[in-house]
Parts: C-alpha cells; structure tokens; sequence
C-alpha cells in the first residue's frame, strides 16, 4: 500500500461495453487499480458492475477503449500473453462456481495440476495448506460442493481462486448469502490473506461493512462511468445524489452510528 | 561449498554465477557445514512456477545431511515467495527437526514474515485415515449396490403409488388437473416424435423384410416373408423400437428437467406452496406418454408394414396386391391388439422410471447425468423385461 500512485496493475480507458442493439451497459468507463490495494467496486443493481468485472477477466467482448492488466493491453495481447496474464489472478465468481464432479481438494488443485507441473505429494500439501489458510477444516477435502454451506463455498471458492498465488484477485460479491458474522470472518481474510500474500484485490460488493473495515478505495459506478473513487471520507463528502443515499441512507453506518 | 544447482540449469552457466542466475529466476539452495552445524543458502524466487524444481532441490539437501545437528537458512537472497516456497521451506524445517536437529531461519525479508508464519501452521493435522482392505471395500460395494437395488424398487413402487393417488385426486377434482400442461407434453413426446419414429419403423420393416427375402428364397418360401413381417412388427418390433425411442428421448428428456428443477430448489417451493410435484409435474407428463405411446406405436406399425411392403415390391418382386392379401391371411385382429395393448404399459413404466430418477437427483452436475443415463438404461431393460412378461401371459391365454 506505500506504493499507491502511478503504480496501475489494472487501467481501463475509455471502456464502452454493450450488448446487441441496445444502449451501452459500460459508456466511455475509465479506472485504476493500484498495485497492493483492495478496491470495493459499489453500483445500483443492473448499473454493471459485473459487466465489467467480466469484461476485464475478458468474458464479455467490448465495443470500443482500452484494458491493461500488468501493463498489456488484454484485447490486443497474444494467446500466450493472455494465458501469462490468465495465470497471474484468481476469480471468486458470486456462486462459488466450484466444478461439482470434484471434490473440494480436486478442486483446488486443478489450476495448479493446470499451469505447473508438480509431484502430487507437493500438490496435495499446497491444496491443503491453502484450504487451511481460508480457514476450512482438513476433513472437507474430500467432500463435493453439493454438501457445502454457503459460507464453505465461498471459502473454497477464495482458496481456488488463490491456488496459483495470484497477484490480482476478483472478488464478486464476496460476502453475499452470508451472515453477518460469517461476512465479518470472510472480511477479515481477505484483508489477512491480501497483507500476507501483497494481493491486489478487486471487490464487487454491495455490503456496507466490507466497505468501510476492508476497502482502501472505493469506486462507485452509476450512469455507465465511474463516478467517484477515493478512500470512506471521499463517498461520505459526495454530493452525487445516488452516493450520498448510499453512504448516507438510512441502512449507512453513518446514521447507525448517529443514532447510537 | 557444494551447490545443488537447479533442474535443468542453463548449460554453461557456472556455478559461481549464482547471483546472475538467480536474478534470472532460478530457486537456488547452497549447503556449506559450518563446524558442526550445517548453512543453508536460500537464494532465486521460490515461486510457484519454480516449485517443481525448489522441491527436488530441497529433497536433495535432505538425502544428503540425512543427520545434521543444526542448522541455519539463510533467506537473505531469495528475491521472491509465495504460499509454494514459504510452505517447501517449512517443509525442509520440518523433516530438519524430524531428524533431530534444530533449524533457525535467518534473514527473512520482513514483508514475507507473515507469510513462512501461515505456512508453519499448515497441514499439522494427522494425514487422513489409510485405505482400507480392498476385500472388505468390495464387499461393501456389493453391500451398497444391492441396498440400492431395494430401495430403487421401492422407488418405483413408491412413485406408482403416489401417481395413482394423484390420479385418484384428479379424478375427483377434475378442476385441479392440469390439462394445459398434459396436451403441452403430448405435443412434445407425441407429435413432435412422429417423424423420427416414422423414419425409424419404415427402415426397419424394410430390413426385416429383406433379410426374411434373402434366407426365405432359399427355400422357396419367399412369399412367407409377409406373415413374418406382419407379426413380427405387429406383436413385437413396432411396439418394442418406439418403447426404446420413446426412453431415449423423452425419458431421458424427462429426468433432465425434473432434475436440473430438483437442484435448483423448484421441486422444494412447490411442496412449500402445498402442491404435490408429482400432482403439477408427473402426473400430466405419464399421462401424456400413456396417450401417445400407442398412437406411436401404431404409426410406426403402419410405416414398418409398408416398409416391409415397399421392399417386398422392388426387391422381392411381389406386387402390392399380392403383398396385400397375403397380409391379410396371415395376421389377425389378436396380433394387432396384443402390440396395442402393451403400448399404454411401457409408456408407464418408461414415465416412472423417468420421474423416479429426475427426483434423485442431487446437487452435482454430474448427479444429473448420471440419473438420465439410468433413467435410459433402466427404462429400456424393464421395457424388454416387460415384453417378455407380456409374451408369457399372452401365450398362456392363447392370445
């Protein structure tokens, strides 16, 4: 986090991204994510905050303007560029999105089995070590995603997503479906996991608690552009009426606090 | 000093060239004894990429000082870490003081601290419990299968019984049945199926009239053919070909959408609405089958015997008419019905094997394959099974 500045892992200019023969979901959409920061990425529901998540990891095509992760530019990198960039960060997809045929550990260990070729002694240990390491016990490893909880999902879901060390991690909506403890215990490790690791990490999210304990910045999307990106004291002094009832409304922990 | 070089290590590159190398990447570990305590230098990234490498580097060092009294790392020189070279790290640790040494780490660059701590609290826990005998996990598979085998067949009893008590129930509240949904499913398995079964009945009357041409007319019994035609299609063939047709495309068909319904929760809100799913959802599906099984089954009869007439006529020589009333002679009004008659039955049994299957479903995508695989296996053999039950009955009447 000293390193905040030009240092840009993610820069997207001039994003415009839409879909057949309707207005632009995504208009002229320009962002920075900095090297060792953990960005909240905030946006009324439908205003696209997926969408560009998506766009970025290069599941959705764009219309027009740039993306660069590590310095490439994604649209016009090669196959093999694309892979290095693919190998180097890590997607918690909303769902968990864990492949139901495997078993979590299988799971885990099927980027890694992927990209490197390792014994499967060193293969097992490092799956469990990053099982342990979001927190699940050891006798998970051989269960299958259908007999999870929600909040195990999401936690072997965040272990896949870091199998390979990544540096750049994708959170959609992390805390989603949780509850409000168990939301707080997932805040709490991936701001753990993000010091230890240096990750660089980009958060859609729509909880407000997240975004004040564990978000350097904020970025709010609304009119197809980003609004406003700054640090808690920067969403509370906005004037843009759809921040200020975000950050302000009545569910916002300014009120709670105020009524405290 | 001896230096275990990395896998594969640049030819030509010395040894002595240990900073330059690893600048360019390569995990490197030195030993040096140092008096009675052994040195370690750690140097290069211990990454992810490298970890193949880092790990037989460090397998070496621990076959070579199989007994050390200590020991001191060195990871003053290592440019980079992750969770792979932080926990091969802990790993060499561990198997060091297994050996009853001490280790000591020194010159750990402070932004990695956190991460070798993580790393040291990694996979304490007892490794998972051995494989058991292989006898006893076989017999526990037969075990297993043949409990499954009970408890499918009392599935299916199961599942006719709740079909005839939604029956029941829409028989006396003729207002909650769902005819909308019937005749939607009538079209799906019934008439959107004509064509297919048709194709399929017309060339396989013409086989079976073919190959009856081609051994009959050995024997100059060419104009038999027509009597193996007809009864054979009309007692077995016709019916039998759009059992396995009908199983294999609107059974399994069938169990995919109740299934992918049962995973994502549809099946468990309806019950909460207080509806029966087997009153909204199976009840109207088996009931289509049931009244397009037999118009099936007699369009693809009907396209079976012109089939065999059609090959009778270019290849056998035989004229329609003559085709015709040999037809007539041989078959009679018995063996039309009997091929009718069993129609509605296979039609049943394919419905609820299909529903059965669709509702054990589980979580798993892969769940869902595998129960509309059984779903098509399991209705096909009980279809055959069925046949031959039919066979007996109707041989023991005289019919």
């Amino acid at each position: 986090m000293t390193e905040l500045g030009n240092d840009a892992v993610i820069r997207v200019r001039d994003l415009v991204v839409g879909f057949a023969g309707a207005a632009p979901v995504l208009d002229r959409l320009s962002l920075d994510v900095f090297r060792g920061e953990i960005l909240g990425f905030v946006g009324a529901s439908g205003a696209g905050k997926s969408v560009l998540m998506r766009t970025i990891i290069g599941l959705v095509p764009k219309r027009e303007g740039l993306i660069e992760v590590f310095d490439v530019d994604v649209g016009a990198a090669s196959e093999s560029a694309r892979r290095s960039i693919e190998r180097r960060w890590g997607i918690l997809f909303q769902q968990g999105a864990l492949f139901s045929a495997l078993t979590v550990l299988q799971n885990v260990q099927f980027p890694i089995r992927e990209y490197l070729d390792l014994s499967d002694r060193l293969l097992d240990e490092v799956a469990l070590a990053k099982l342990e390491m979001v927190g699940l016990p050891a006798d998970v490893r051989d269960k299958y995603p259908s007999q999870l909880s929600g909040g195990m999902t999401k936690r072997v879901a965040l272990a896949r997503a870091l199998a390979l060390d990544p540096e750049i991690v994708f959170l959609d909506e992390p805390t989603s479906g949780l509850d409000p403890i168990g939301a707080g215990e997932f805040d709490d490790l991936i701001r753990t996991l993000q010091r230890t690791l240096g990750l660089t990490v980009f958060m859609v999210t729509h909880d407000l608690d997240s975004l004040h304990t564990v978000c350097d910045r904020i970025a709010v999307l609304a009119e197809g552009r980003v609004i406003t990106a700054g640090p808690i004291p920067t969403m509370l002094a906005s004037e843009h009426p759809w921040v200020k009832s975000y950050f302000r409304g009545k569910r916002s922990r300014v009120d709670g606090a105020r009524a405290a | 000093m001896e230096s275990f070089a990395r896998k594969g290590a640049a030819a030509g590159r010395s040894i002595s060239g240990v900073g330059a190398d690893a600048l360019n990447g390569g995990p490197l570990l030195e030993s040096a004894n140092n008096g009675d305590r052994l040195a370690l230098n750690a140097a290069g990234t211990w990454t992810a990429e490298r970890a193949g490498e880092l790990e037989g580097l460090i397998g070496r060092v621990i076959a070579r000082h199989p007994k050390v009294g200590g020991v001191d790392i060195d990871m003053r020189r290592v440019e980079r870490l992750d969770t792979f070279g932080a926990w091969l790290l802990e790993r060499l640790l561990r198997s060091l003081k297994a050996a009853g040494g001490d280790a000591t780490i020194t010159g750990l660059p402070e932004h990695y601290r956190g991460l070798v701590a993580q790393a040291c609290e990694c996979n304490r826990a007892a490794p998972a419990a051995p494989r058991r005998n292989a006898l006893i996990v076989a017999l526990a598979v037969i075990g297993r299968t043949v409990g499954q085998i009970g408890q499918d067949i009392g599935a299916v009893v199961a599942m006719i019984g709740a079909l005839a008590s939604a029956l029941g129930r829409a028989v006396a509240h003729p207002r909650t049945f769902r005819l909308t949904s019937m005749v939607h499913q009538m079209d799906r398995v019934g008439w959107r199926a004509v064509p297919i079964v048709l194709l399929i009945t017309f060339l396989i009357g013409g086989i079976l009239a073919q190959q009856g041409l081609f051994h009959f007319r050995q024997f100059g019994a060419d104009v038999y053919v027509v009597d193996m035609v007809g009864i054979l299609v009309l007692r077995e063939v016709g019916v039998l070909m759009v059992a396995i047709m009908v199983a294999g495309r609107s059974g399994s068909s069938y169990t995919a959408e109740l299934g992918s319904m049962k995973m994502r929760e549809e099946i468990d809100a309806l019950r909460t609405m207080g509806f029966d799913p087997v009153d909204v959802l199976i009840l109207p599906r088996v009931l289509a089958l049931i009244i397009a099984m037999p118009c099936l089954t007699f369009l693809g009869s009907m396209a079976a015997l012109y089939g065999g007439g059609l090959m009778c006529w270019l290849y056998g020589g035989m004229s329609p008419e003559v085709y015709l009333s040999r037809m007539q002679e041989a078959i009679s009004l018995n063996d039309f019905a009997i091929g009718m008659i069993k129609a509605p039955f296979m039609a049943l049994i394919i419905g609820v094997i299909a529903g059965t299957q669709g509702l054990e479903v589980k979580g798993s995508a892969a769940s869902l394959g595998l129960k509309t695989t059984d779903s098509v296996v399991k209705s096909i053999f009980l279809v055959i099974l069925l046949d031959g039950v039919f066979a007996m009955f109707f041989a023991s009447i005289g019919m």
